[in-house]
């Protein structure tokens, strides 16, 4: 007997009772549609994290010096030494200083973010300056009182044309020389959003701010972040022989933290739903043990007509795991349709566009892990079917 | 004519408690190809443990059963399935169709773990049913049939896999008397065509209608001979007292 004719005598008693397969496939379909979700709700998060991060520059690296206690102090030409010396990796340099306190536009007051940048800072970033000009080197020799402000706090405050006029910020007046290149879209345009923000000069900023404590540090090739940080650490160390004063991230560092952090979650969550899987395993065990004794009388009669025990056993180890690969298709099919679902409602109750995508490799392993499960749990109630006695067998009321 | 089946000295124990239950007690005979032979015995008699060792189901606790030369007793369960596809065909009294199945399907069973081709496989099971007169009804489930039309399908079963004995137990015993004989009609044309038969009964009118009787009583042989001879339907209790005719 070929194994073709074991799947089609399994298709026959499945299809012969369908109310009992499909409860007995519950249990897998509840745990492939959980894992499919999860795993594709994972893969979402993590695509979004990076597309997030991505914006900011997988190839900045972030330098903040804490230097209380240290005997030596970082200047901002130290910092500026550091990464012409190490040029193989480093590409630019840009102190930055954030300045808290606040902001008035006219007569109201903002919100917006106050950074101190060099003038290499919108290149580094990727910001285009639409109208006016950036910051230039001798706006930092000089400290001038200019900035350059983001597309919402030129759209908000002044219609549009902002170059020109000025702002207040702790009560000294900065003329507005340039406008950035609109980041967000239109409809993602509010106050606290990345484009409600001022550049003024750093070496203007560290006059109210102090020190300058944080850089930004651009890579030439973003393959290499992570010996571009090497090296600053590096020369860091040497120049304060103690590495509790300073801390070199980068980027691509914390979109892998956050990925890992995704993965360990989703994979938590991922086994909590695999433990369905299990259970349905069992219902599918529980039913095959049944199905044994019901058809105990067909396996005196197979047994009887020339069955060999491998025959029976294949019978019911095939009728087992075609009852958990059809639960794991049914299971993959809501999966991807709760997935869409939940794609729309995210979308729709956060206004962020999440796609929860099932990878196929995760519907492969949730295909092959469900078959699995019908082999495993049906191996016991096949041999136990394959055990019997055919005289006893035949018998059997 | 060469001996088909062959009993020496079988012998069959069974555990029940405490107590060893001799089922079989050196019983020894032989059957030719193409014998017609009833086995006949009251519930007790060891008829059912014949049938089951003759049927290859199980094997004597000791002596020798050859079948077409072959000693039975020294197979593993997987020889014993290989033996019993192949040599034997089982009729019995509940005529065991499996329900789901239907009359093609159910006949082709022993075909298909004898490995036949799907197709000459329907074909040859088309045949015996033709053969049983129920060629008309190939498609139908067996519980579309009449008791008799069961019977009948598994004398198909039987047949399909031409083999070397046709094991009928009680094979009217569900039936009323005039399907019974129709049945009986049937295994004695089978018989005629050459086949041998071997039928187990505790009914003395069913046995007659064989050529050759075994009786049996207590696990022992009791009469063996002719089934026309007036000692082959003489009262078991009177044949005990006699102690029983050897081989």
């Amino acid at each position: 007997m070929s194994i073709l004719e074991s799947f089609s005598l399994a298709f026959k008693n499945i299809v012969s009772s369908k109310m009992r397969t499909f409860l007995t496939m519950l249990g897998i379909i509840i745990g492939v549609a959980a894992v499919t979700v999860i795993v594709g709700l994972g893969n979402g998060l993590e695509g979004y994290v990076t597309d997030s991060f991505a914006d900011m520059g997988t190839d900045t690296l972030t330098v903040s010096v804490q230097e209380r206690g240290s005997t030596r102090t970082l200047e901002v030409e130290d910092m500026y030494e550091i990464v012409e010396e190490n040029s193989d990796y480093l590409n630019k340099c840009s102190p930055t200083a954030t300045m808290s306190g606040y902001v008035k536009i006219g007569t109201e007051t903002t919100s917006s973010s106050v950074t101190g940048v060099s003038e290499d800072y919108f290149d580094m970033m990727h910001y285009t300056v639409t109208t006016g000009r950036g910051i230039l080197y001798s706006d930092i020799a000089s400290r001038s009182k200019i900035c350059v402000v983001g597309a919402y706090v030129n759209l908000a405050y002044y219609g549009g044309s902002a170059v020109g006029d000025s702002l207040r910020i702790n009560g000294t007046s900065y003329t507005i020389v340039g406008v950035l290149e609109q980041q967000l879209d239109d409809d993602d345009l509010e106050e606290g959003c990345s484009d409600d923000c001022i550049y003024l000069p750093y070496s203007t900023a560290s006059r109210v701010t102090g020190r300058i404590s944080s850089y930004v540090i651009t890579v030439y090739d973003e393959n290499y972040v992570d010996e571009g940080k090497e090296v600053v650490e590096a020369a860091l160390y040497e120049f304060f022989e103690d590495d509790d004063f300073y801390t070199v991230t980068s980027m691509s560092e914390l979109v892998e933290t956050m990925t890992s952090m995704i993965d360990l979650i989703v994979g938590i969550l991922s086994a909590i739903a695999a433990i369905s899987l299990v259970v349905g395993g069992i219902g599918i065990m529980n039913i095959m043990l049944v199905s044994v004794t019901e058809r105990t009388r067909e396996i005196g009669i197979r047994k009887s007509l020339g069955a060999k025990e491998r025959y029976i056993m294949q019978q019911f180890v095939i009728e087992a795991a075609c009852t958990s690969a059809l639960g794991g298709v049914v299971g993959i099919l809501l999966g991807y349709l709760l997935s869409s679902v939940a794609s729309v409602v995210v979308a729709s109750l956060l206004g962020e566009s999440l796609t929860i995508a099932p990878t196929s490799a995760s519907v492969a392993l949730a295909f092959g892990i469900s078959v699995g499960i019908g082999i495993v749990f049906g191996y016991l109630p096949a041999k136990k079917a394959a055990r019997l006695n055919p005289i006893d067998a035949l018998h059997y009321d | 004519m060469s001996a088909l089946i062959e009993f020496q000295s079988v012998c069959k124990y069974y555990q029940m408690g405490d107590t060893t239950v001799v089922a079989a007690d050196h019983i020894s005979f032989t059957v030719n190809d193409g014998e017609f032979l009833a086995i006949v015995g009251h519930s007790g008699s060891g008829k059912s443990t014949c049938m089951n060792i003759i049927g290859c189901l199980d094997v004597p606790s000791e002596g020798t059963y050859l079948l077409d030369g072959r000693d039975v007793g020294q197979m593993d369960k997987n020889e014993l399935a290989e033996i019993r596809n192949e040599k034997l065909g089982f009729i019995f009294q509940q005529y065991n169709l499996l329900p789901k199945l239907n009359l093609v399907e159910n006949v082709e069973i022993p075909l298909m773990y004898a490995g036949v081709g799907r197709s000459e496989r329907r074909e040859r099971a088309k045949i015996a049913l033709e053969m049983v007169g129920l060629g008309n009804k190939l498609k139908h489930k067996p519980n579309e049939l009449s008791g008799g039309q069961q019977q009948r399908v598994s004398i198909a079963r039987a047949l399909v896999g031409e083999p070397s004995v046709i094991l009928a137990d009680e094979p009217t015993g569900a039936l009323d008397s005039k399907t019974g004989r129709e049945v009986l009609e049937l295994l004695q044309q089978l018989h005629a065509a050459g086949n041998t038969v071997v039928l187990i009964t505790h009914d003395n009118s069913i046995a007659v209608q064989a050529e050759r009787i075994i009786r049996l009583a207590d696990g022992r042989v009791i009469y063996d001979g002719p089934a026309d001879a007036p000692e082959a339907v003489v009262t078991p209790n009177l044949a005990g007292k006699k102690g029983g005719v050897p081989a």
